[in-house]
C-alpha cells in the first residue's frame, strides 16, 4: 500500500523554487556553501548546486556530512547503520551553510548534524533546505526552505527516491512495513 | 553491520567480511584526524581501560589517541605500575578492573594466549594488543589498510614477509589475514628464524632476500627483536645484516611500485637502511596514521556489537 506524493515534475519544481529562495534571502551566491547529509540529502544538495549555477552562473561550495557517529541512538546500537565518509574541503567561517536533507521528520537528525557542522568551525548561520517537511518534531527545530509541507500519521512512513540513488524520482508514503 | 566476534583475539578468527568492514569503517574514520577539531560524540560515556604489561609507546598510543577521538574515556595501565608487582595475577587484575565496569579492554602481554585467557574470566570485550609471539591483530589490519589505499585491491597481491619471522607476533597476524583476503605469503630469513614447518600455514618459504623479493608487490620487514636475540641463533648481527638488510641495491631487483612497510620500532641499518626506510617506497608512517583508524574502527564496531540489541 503505497501511494505518490509527489513526481518528478513535482520534485524538479520544489529544486526550482527553493533554490531561488536560497539566493534571495542571501542576496546571491557569493558567501553560501551547500552541505547535504548522507545519503539523500546529498542528491537534494547537488540539485540545488546544479540549479543555483544554472541562475547566478556560481558554483558554490559543496560539502557531504556522515551523521552517524553524533546519533542520539548510537549507544542503543539498535540499529548501526554503515559508516560512510564525511567530506567538508572548505573553511565554514563566513559562510551560509544551507544542510540539506530528504525528510524533516523528528529533528533528530538535524541536531546531530548542526553538532557535526560546529566540529569543523563557525559558519556565519546555518539554515535548513528539505524537500519534505512531515511533522511529528521532538527538538525544535524548523526547516527555512520545504519543497513541501505533508501532514502524516506518526506510523506511516515517507519515502523519498531520487534518480541518482534510486534509479527514478518520486516521493511516496505506505504503511509501515514491520 | 556487526561483526561476527565479540573479542578481538586475533586475525584467525576474522572472516573476510570482518575485515572488510574493519577496513572501510577505518577509511570513514581518517578523515576525523584530519579536523581542526578532532573528536566525535560517538562512544561519549564508554570506558576503554589499556592495560599493557609490556613496553609500547605506538600501539598504546594509538589505542589511546582511538578512544579520545570518539569521546571515550582512556585508562593506561602499565605493567610496571599495576598491582602485578605485588604478586597480583593476571585474570584477578582484570577480574578488579572489570568490577569498575570497563566498556572495552585492550591487553597486551609478553604471554602467548594472555588476552584469550582473559576472555574466559572477563564480559567485557577484549582486543589483543599482542600476545607473546602469537597474534597482534590490530597491527595485520593497519598494514590491510595501508596497503588496500595503495593498491586498490588486496585480493591476488603477492607479499614479502622478512626477517624474525619466529618471534614476530606481527608475521602470525598478517599471514593469516593477508590469507583470508586472497592474498600470497612468503617469508624470507636465515633459517634459525624461519619457524620449522611454517609451509603448513600455506606460505611459501626463501632464505634469499634478492631472490625472494623479485616479484612482490610488498616488503614487509619484521624487526630484529633484539631483546630476543640471546639464544644464540644468529651468530651476530652484522652478519644478519649483509645477507637480510633491505638496502636500495636489494631493493633495485623489486618492481618499481613495490611498497615496503615494517610495523616499527625500526632498528636503523640492522633490518632496513636508512634511504630505503625513508625513501619514496615506504609507507612507515602511513602505517602509524592508519593505525589510529583502524583502532576507532575496532573500538566502535566493538561497542556496537556489545549493546546489540536482540530486537
Amino acid at each position: 500500500m503505497s501511494s505518490t506524493l509527489l513526481n518528478s515534475k513535482d520534485i524538479s519544481r520544489a529544486v526550482s523554487r527553493i533554490s531561488h529562495e536560497i539566493l534571495e534571502r542571501n542576496h546571491g551566491a557569493g558567501n553560501i556553501a551547500l552541505v547535504g547529509i548522507r545519503t539523500r540529502g546529498v542528491v537534494l544538495s547537488q540539485r540545488l548546486r546544479e540549479k543555483i549555477k544554472e541562475i547566478e552562473g556560481v558554483t558554490v561550495d559543496h560539502g557531504v556530512l556522515d551523521i552517524t557517529l553524533y546519533r542520539d541512538d548510537l549507544a542503543d546500537g539498535i540499529h548501526k547503520p554503515e559508516l560512510k565518509k564525511t567530506e567538508i574541503a572548505f573553511a565554514l567561517e563566513g559562510k551560509h551553510i544551507i544542510l540539506c536533507d530528504d525528510v524533516l521528520f523528528t529533528g533528530r537528525t538535524i541536531r546531530a548534524a548542526i553538532d557535526a557542522l560546529m566540529d569543523f568551525g563557525r559558519p556565519s548561520s546555518v539554515q535548513l533546505a528539505v524537500l519534505i517537511d512531515r511533522g511529528h518534531r521532538e527538538l525544535p527545530i524548523r526547516p527555512d526552505y520545504v519543497g513541501k509541507n505533508i501532514p502524516t500519521a506518526k506510523s506511516k512512513r515517507v519515502q523519498v527516491l531520487l534518480a541518482e540513488e534510486d534509479d527514478e524520482d518520486k516521493v511516496i508514503i505506505q504503511e509501515q512495513s514491520n | 553491520m556487526a561483526l561476527s566476534t565479540k573479542n578481538i583475539l586475533g586475525t584467525k578468527e576474522l572472516t573476510q567480511s570482518d575485515i572488510l568492514q574493519i577496513l572501510d569503517t577505518a577509511d570513514s574514520f581518517k578523515e576525523i584526524s584530519t579536523r581542526a577539531i578532532k573528536k566525535v560524540p560517538a562512544l561519549r560515556g564508554k570506558t576503554i581501560i589499556n592495560l599493557f604489561f609490556e613496553p609500547s609507546t605506538r600501539t598504546r598510543t594509538s589505542f589511546e589517541i582511538a578512544g579520545k577521538r570518539l569521546s571515550a574515556d582512556v585508562i593506561n595501565i602499565s605493567g610496571s605500575t599495576s598491582s602485578t608487582v605485588k604478586g597480583e595475577n593476571l585474570i584477578d587484575t582484570a577480574r578488579n578492573l572489570e568490577a569498575m565496569s570497563p566498556d572495552i579492554l585492550v591487553v597486551r602481554h609478553h604471554c602467548s594466549g594472555a588476552a584469550e585467557l582473559l576472555s574466559q574470566f572477563v564480559n567485557s570485550p577484549i582486543i589483543n594488543a599482542g600476545d607473546g609471539a602469537h597474534e597482534h591483530p590490530s597491527q595485520a589490519l593497519l598494514d590491510l589498510l595501508t596497503i588496500r589505499s595503495h593498491k586498490g585491491d588486496l585480493k591476488g597481491l603477492k607479499v614479502a614477509i622478512v626477517g624474525d619471522v619466529s618471534h614476530s607476533r606481527v608475521a602470525r597476524s598478517n599471514i593469516r589475514a593477508m590469507q583470508t583476503m586472497g592474498m600470497k605469503v612468503r617469508v624470507v630469513g636465515p633459517p634459525p628464524l624461519i619457524p620449522v614447518e611454517i609451509e603448513r600455514l600455506g606460505v611459501e618459504v626463501s632464505h634469499n632476500l634478492a631472490e625472494a623479493i623479485k616479484d612482490v608487490d610488498v616488503i614487509m620487514v619484521l624487526r630484529i627483536q633484539l631483546e630476543r636475540q640471546n639464544q644464540g641463533l644468529l651468530s651476530s648481527l652484522r652478519e644478519y645484516s649483509n645477507y637480510f638488510c633491505l638496502t636500495s641495491e636489494t631493493l633495485a631487483q623489486a618492481q618499481d611500485d613495490v611498497l615496503i612497510i615494517h610495523p616499527g620500532p625500526v632498528n636503523r641499518g640492522i633490518e632496513i637502511a636508512l634511504d630505503v626506510m625513508e625513501g619514496p617506497r615506504s609507507l612507515i608512517l602511513d602505517q602509524v596514521t592508519n593505525g589510529v583508524a583502524i583502532r576507532m574502527a575496532l573500538f566502535y564496531l566493538l561497542l556496537g556489537e556489545n549493546n546489540a540489541n536482540p530486537n
